[in-house]
């Protein structure tokens, strides 16, 4: 199955991946559960750049494993009891069947029904042109999809201040 | 393999020879594999003697700032100092504390220290010097950058300490907030520049019509200079590790080399900003044009990197330390709109560019005065609108509703 570099690289970074995933979910303590989160948003921004998507796998450290997981040690930081105790809550059973289906079908929808044709061509290089064109194109870009979402940031950036405002 | 390859001026041909003759004579992924080690070790080569020689110089020119000697017992003009430190510090007792929590307490110095030194990948030293010249350049530097933030973190809530906790706090609320301007000032010299690569904004500073990016770009120069001081802890902005208010901050309960790792990664820090300074605005490798014969380009970018280390003692020797509040203000209500004013300007200097049928030495000049004389005027202005009120620290709301204050009506 390994056959080359790139192969191999896959492989560690997809089972290290895995295990930090798993590792946020078993872990009692949320603090290192938030730690091992960076380290899924790295091993997965590795992947990316396996797959020759380099300005994708930056993006991908700057957003979730730079901005994003601060906020959540930030918050983790916050809560007064870093480690879990207690048991599970009485809806377990019920939520253990509701996220195994939701699994399933996930699996069943992106695996099973996606046409697994393997491109010949070697990745574009380098990827920003490219990108920039397909986002900013003016036949048949999305400058406007893009102008409404920096807008809906920005009124939610206002709206968080004038939230936590004085008054 | 050809001998002028190895000839000291063009360092960086030895690599490509290395690997050329490799991939000729023998199994190929020696190709891979010996270039790169050769490569780290001409970066440690440069790195670990230049860790104890910016420490001796800090100590030395911060004693001359105060009318101190400074280091002077250890060998000439104390230059064995840093030396007989590192001793120390590989010698201590390992001490940690009792309700630490161990694996993030250990791991986190070596946290701060790996993204530290893989900025080091992207910059280059000289024309055919960079470790790895990635088309994203600078979008790597600013995404390896943010894993300060995380050892910080990891240090200040593994040591239980309320100091270090203290710290940890401040640097999310320091290294967000300076993040941004940070990233912001860079699009004006990728505007220009036209690429993410770092050889290639180094080489858009060389070819005819543009000369370095700090004749045209003045304003993302000092707030990249200002903000990069707070991403690596300078002491106007090094909230982070105030020794007068929070011991030292994340690491106060480090020792040995643990401590050392941390001091290490940020020296590391510092001389990376210094580089990355010299290659966005001050040419990268370029020199002197009549000298350029003579004295090689990673010496010329050296000389830039401890140019710049010299600047920054400088301001740490002549400005007093900001406090939080004024420099969360200094942040949100100065750096980022006159950054985002700059890249406005930049972007439609760029447009006119392109359709300018002026000679690019008069277009470049007339940029250049207009951008100095925007500058100045922006500066000016915003200091004289955003004045800050003179506040004592006990009329800061935060510091009143901590109750340090009897509560009265406010006064704004």
């Amino acid at each position: 199955m390994i056959t080359d570099g790139a192969a191999f690289a896959f492989w560690v970074l997809a089972v290290g991946t895995c295990l930090a995933a798993l590792s946020v979910v078993l872990l009692r303590n949320i603090f290192h559960a938030a730690l091992l989160l960076v380290l899924t948003f790295t091993g997965v921004a590795g992947i990316y750049i396996v797959l020759s998507a380099d300005f994708l796998a930056g993006v991908q450290l700057l957003i979730y494993a730079g901005a994003i997981s601060i906020l959540i040690i930030f918050a983790v930081m916050l809560t007064r009891r870093p480690v879990m105790t207690g048991g599970f809550s009485r809806f377990s059973i019920s939520a253990a069947i509701v996220a195994v289906t939701l699994v399933i079908a996930l699996i069943w929808v992106t695996v099973g029904l996606t046409d697994w044709s393997i491109s010949s061509e070697s990745p574009i290089q380098p990827t920003t042109a490219p990108l920039a064109n397909a986002l900013f194109d003016r036949t048949n870009g999305w400058v406007l999809p893009f102008e409404v979402a920096s807008i809906v940031l920005l009124a939610a950036m206002i709206g968080a201040i004038a939230i936590v405002k004085d008054k | 393999m050809d001998w002028r390859d190895f000839y000291i001026y063009h360092l960086g041909k030895v690599n490509e020879s290395v690997r050329s003759w490799l991939s000729a004579h023998a199994a190929g992924w020696t190709a891979y594999v010996v270039p790169a080690i050769l490569g780290a070790i001409l970066l440690l080569v440069f790195l670990l003697p230049s860790q104890l020689m910016v420490v001796w110089i800090e100590r030395r020119l911060i004693a001359r700032f105060q009318i101190r000697r400074g280091p002077n017992r250890v060998g000439p003009w104390g230059l064995l100092q840093s030396i007989v430190d590192a001793i120390k510090l590989l010698s201590k007792e390992a001490i940690m504390p009792r309700y630490a929590d161990k694996w993030p307490y250990l791991a986190a110095p070596v946290v701060g220290f790996i993204p530290a030194i893989l900025v080091y990948a992207v910059i280059p030293f000289g024309p055919d010097l960079a470790f790895a010249d990635l088309n994203i350049g600078l979008l790597y530097l600013v995404a390896i950058g943010s894993y300060s933030v995380i050892s910080v973190f990891m240090a200040g809530w593994a040591s239980s300490n309320k100091y270090a906790l203290i710290s940890a706090m401040r640097s999310v609320a320091v290294l967000v907030s300076y993040e941004i301007p940070n990233v912001l000032a860079l699009v004006g010299v990728i505007l220009l520049a036209g690429s993410l690569s770092l050889t290639d904004i180094v080489r858009a500073q060389s070819s005819g019509s543009f000369t370095w990016f700090i004749t045209v770009q003045p304003l993302a120069f000092l707030i990249f200079f200002i903000t990069a001081s707070a991403e690596v802890n300078r002491t106007p902005v090094d909230l982070i590790e105030a020794e007068q208010e929070i011991v030292a901050g994340h690491h106060t309960e480090y020792s040995g080399m643990k401590f050392g790792l941390f001091y290490v990664a940020e020296y590391t820090s510092i001389l990376a900003a210094c580089a990355v300074m010299s290659t966005l605005f001050f040419g990268g490798w370029h020199g002197i044009p009549w000298l350029e014969r003579y004295i090689p380009p990673w010496i010329w970018f050296i000389a830039k990197i401890y140019i710049f280390f010299a600047v920054f003692i400088w301001t740490r020797a002549t400005l007093p330390r900001l406090r939080i509040d004024q420099l969360m203000a200094f942040a949100w209500k100065f750096l980022i709109p006159l950054s985002l004013l700059n890249i406005l300007v930049t972007a439609v200097e760029v447009l006119l560019i392109d359709n300018t049928t002026l000679a690019p030495a008069v277009w470049m000049t007339l940029l250049a005065v207009v951008n100095y004389a925007l500058a100045a005027l922006l500066i000016v202005a915003w200091s004289r609108a955003f004045r800050m009120p003179r506040r004592r620290s006990a009329d800061i709301p935060e510091v009143r509703r901590l109750g340090a204050l009897p509560a009265e009506t406010p006064s704004y």
